[in-house]
């Protein structure tokens, strides 16, 4: 049996410590009854209170998950669409150019993503708000999609498809039927990435938003230079829960799945032996 | 004709949405700054044909990168975000590398649990975890409440708002970045080597530097360029927790649209840094291509 070296202990406990303590002392006081953030004053969950009267923090609340409700949907669309593409399609004109627009995204500084779809969309006139959001929005996650939808693909038979081709489906049919069920657990994930990319983002949505919406991380920053707030560490300790619980839902989910595909192997493997 | 249909959807979305958008960025910065809406001239007109055209052509010119090499603001801007990109990167490998060792290391049962923990905090929210360092770090912060009550120090110490903060926060955003390739790359290494390398008299000491560092050495580098690549264009770290001698590319060009509202210099400025990105994204993917290859 194997066990962990007094070194690799120590090096694992505090590399832990440090990627979370920030975070536990973030939770810990935004349950502090002070308005003084960094003095610990007793538990109160007042400022949870105060937020949720706070139309402001609701609003944009509202625009954020409307946002990213839209974008990681068209996003997975688009998305999967660019992974059949980049896997299936084979050489048509074009190609490099088209791999390159998907990877690109992935490395841009997000800077220059935001103050280019900024400039495009004054440049034809678009008013800037929710709509423009989601546009700028669904461009970059699309990419994180087909990436891992993609993985995906590359690794699964083809002649499954060809099969049901054979079988005397139409191609949308042997999609639906044999490939999406295949790379759901994918689509689902990238799906969940696109929305936490959205919820996440400031820089590009400061760049591509207007004055009629404003979302919850740009609603952050601008408070956040005046310092650290006792509500702000409300919303955070909120946003840390709804992701936690989102992650491990989809954990569980991923986990569920990998047992049934599991057991049916190998109850496919008892029928060929028998 | 499905097929054509399937490549034209998302083909034509990037096309309009992202290399267009490049194209403009790269004319605009060709172009004057004017007191006007747009801010900037000259402006394409469609209907005046290609007499229009020419005129519009001829109204470019590279102005504007010359002014960045004559103001010296840019040059600092783009220099220290190399700085600090660089420092950035070397302490996260050295923060990091220990970490994966032990993950690598560390029993079968155990490896799964430790590469979720690491995920886990790519999914919380950047500017959150940006955001956590604030309290830790000022200067009635919680790092200094500690270190007094030591008894360690007497007077606090000013770290929010300084490079130091800038690099603290940039090792504990990108660290998971840095652990996995490294981890992976560990992971896969056969461990008789380092039994092989002891027998033939190495010290585990040598052992180390000698065969486990060389079989990582994938994984180092392209830990590095995802730590790299992104630091060098950063906004929300050195705003947040950077003072106002933290100069950084991303905040200069941040602050040139939003409050100096110069669009033909930010650009400008968004052009460089791209080129200067260039020469690490190829290399980068020349790394993950030798990789693969070598995989495969």
């Amino acid at each position: 049996m194997r066990r962990f070296s007094l070194f690799n202990a120590t090096s694992l406990t505090l590399g832990f410590a440090f990627l979370y303590i920030p975070m536990i002392i973030l939770v810990v006081y935004s349950f502090n009854k002070s308005k003084l953030v960094t003095v610990w004053a007793g538990f109160s969950t007042k400022w949870y209170g105060e937020l949720i009267r706070n139309d402001i923090f609701l609003d944009a609340a509202w625009v954020t998950f409307k946002v990213a409700v839209m974008s990681s949907t068209l996003a997975t669309v688009l998305g999967t669409m660019a992974a059949i593409v980049l896997v299936r399609a084979g050489r048509f004109h074009g190609r490099t150019l088209f791999s390159g627009m998907i990877y690109a995204p992935l490395v841009m500084p997000e800077v220059i993503t935001g103050l280019s779809l900024l400039l495009l969309f004054i440049g034809i006139g678009m008013d800037r708000g929710v709509l423009t959001i989601v546009l700028a929005h669904t461009t970059f996650s699309m990419c994180y999609v087909s990436v891992v939808v993609s993985s995906r693909l590359v690794s699964f038979d083809q002649s499954l498809e060809e099969a049901a081709l054979d079988l005397g489906c139409s191609p949308f049919q042997a999609f639906r039927l044999v490939t999406l069920p295949i790379i759901a657990p994918a689509v689902i994930s990238g799906w969940l990435l696109a929305f936490t990319l959205s919820l996440d983002d400031l820089v590009i949505a400061s760049f591509t938003s207007g004055p009629s919406a404003t979302t919850l991380p740009m609603k952050i920053w601008s408070s956040v230079r005046l310092g650290v707030s006792p509500e702000i560490n409300a919303l955070s300790t909120l946003m840390i829960g709804v992701v936690a619980a989102g992650v491990i839902t989809a954990s569980l989910i991923s986990k569920r799945t990998a047992v049934r595909q599991q057991r049916e192997e190998r109850a496919a493997e008892r029928t060929e032996a028998a | 004709m499905r097929r054509l249909v399937l490549i034209a959807i998302p083909y034509v979305w990037l096309l309009a949405l992202f290399l267009v958008p490049f194209i403009i960025v790269f004319k605009i910065s060709l172009s004057d700054t004017e007191l006007s809406i747009p801010p900037y001239t000259p402006t394409l007109d469609f209907s005046a044909g290609w007499a229009g055209f020419k005129e519009f052509l001829a109204g470019l010119d590279f102005e504007n990168f010359v002014w960045l090499t004559e103001d010296d603001l840019y040059w600092k801007a783009y220099l220290s975000s190399l700085k600090i990109a660089i420092i950035s990167t070397v302490l996260t490998l050295l923060v990091g590398y220990p970490i994966a060792y032990a993950m690598a290391r560390a029993p079968q049962e155990w490896r799964a649990t430790l590469l979720m923990l690491i995920i886990l905090p790519f999914w919380t929210s950047f500017l959150i975890r940006v955001y956590s360092w604030m309290g830790i770090l000022s200067q009635e912060g919680y790092l200094n409440q500690l270190l007094m009550s030591l008894g360690l120090i007497s007077e606090p110490l000013i770290i929010l708002n300084t490079n130091t903060a800038v690099y603290i926060g940039i090792v504990y955003t990108y660290l998971p970045f840095m652990i996995l390739p490294i981890y992976s790359a560990l992971e896969k290494m056969d461990e008789s080597l380092l039994e092989a390398a002891e027998d033939l008299g190495c010290s585990r000491f040598s052992a180390f530097w000698l065969v486990t560092v060389p079989l990582s050495k994938q994984g180092i580098i392209a830990g590095s360029f995802l730590v790299f690549i992104p630091t060098l264009g950063e906004m929300v770290i050195p705003s947040m927790l950077g003072g106002s001698k933290t100069l950084m590319i991303g905040k200069v060009l941040w602050e040139e649209f939003f409050s100096n509202r110069d669009w033909p210099v930010a650009s400008a400025v968004a052009v460089i840094l791209l080129l200067i990105l260039v020469i690490p994204i190829i290399l980068f993917q020349r790394n993950e291509q030798k990789q693969r290859e070598a995989e495969g």
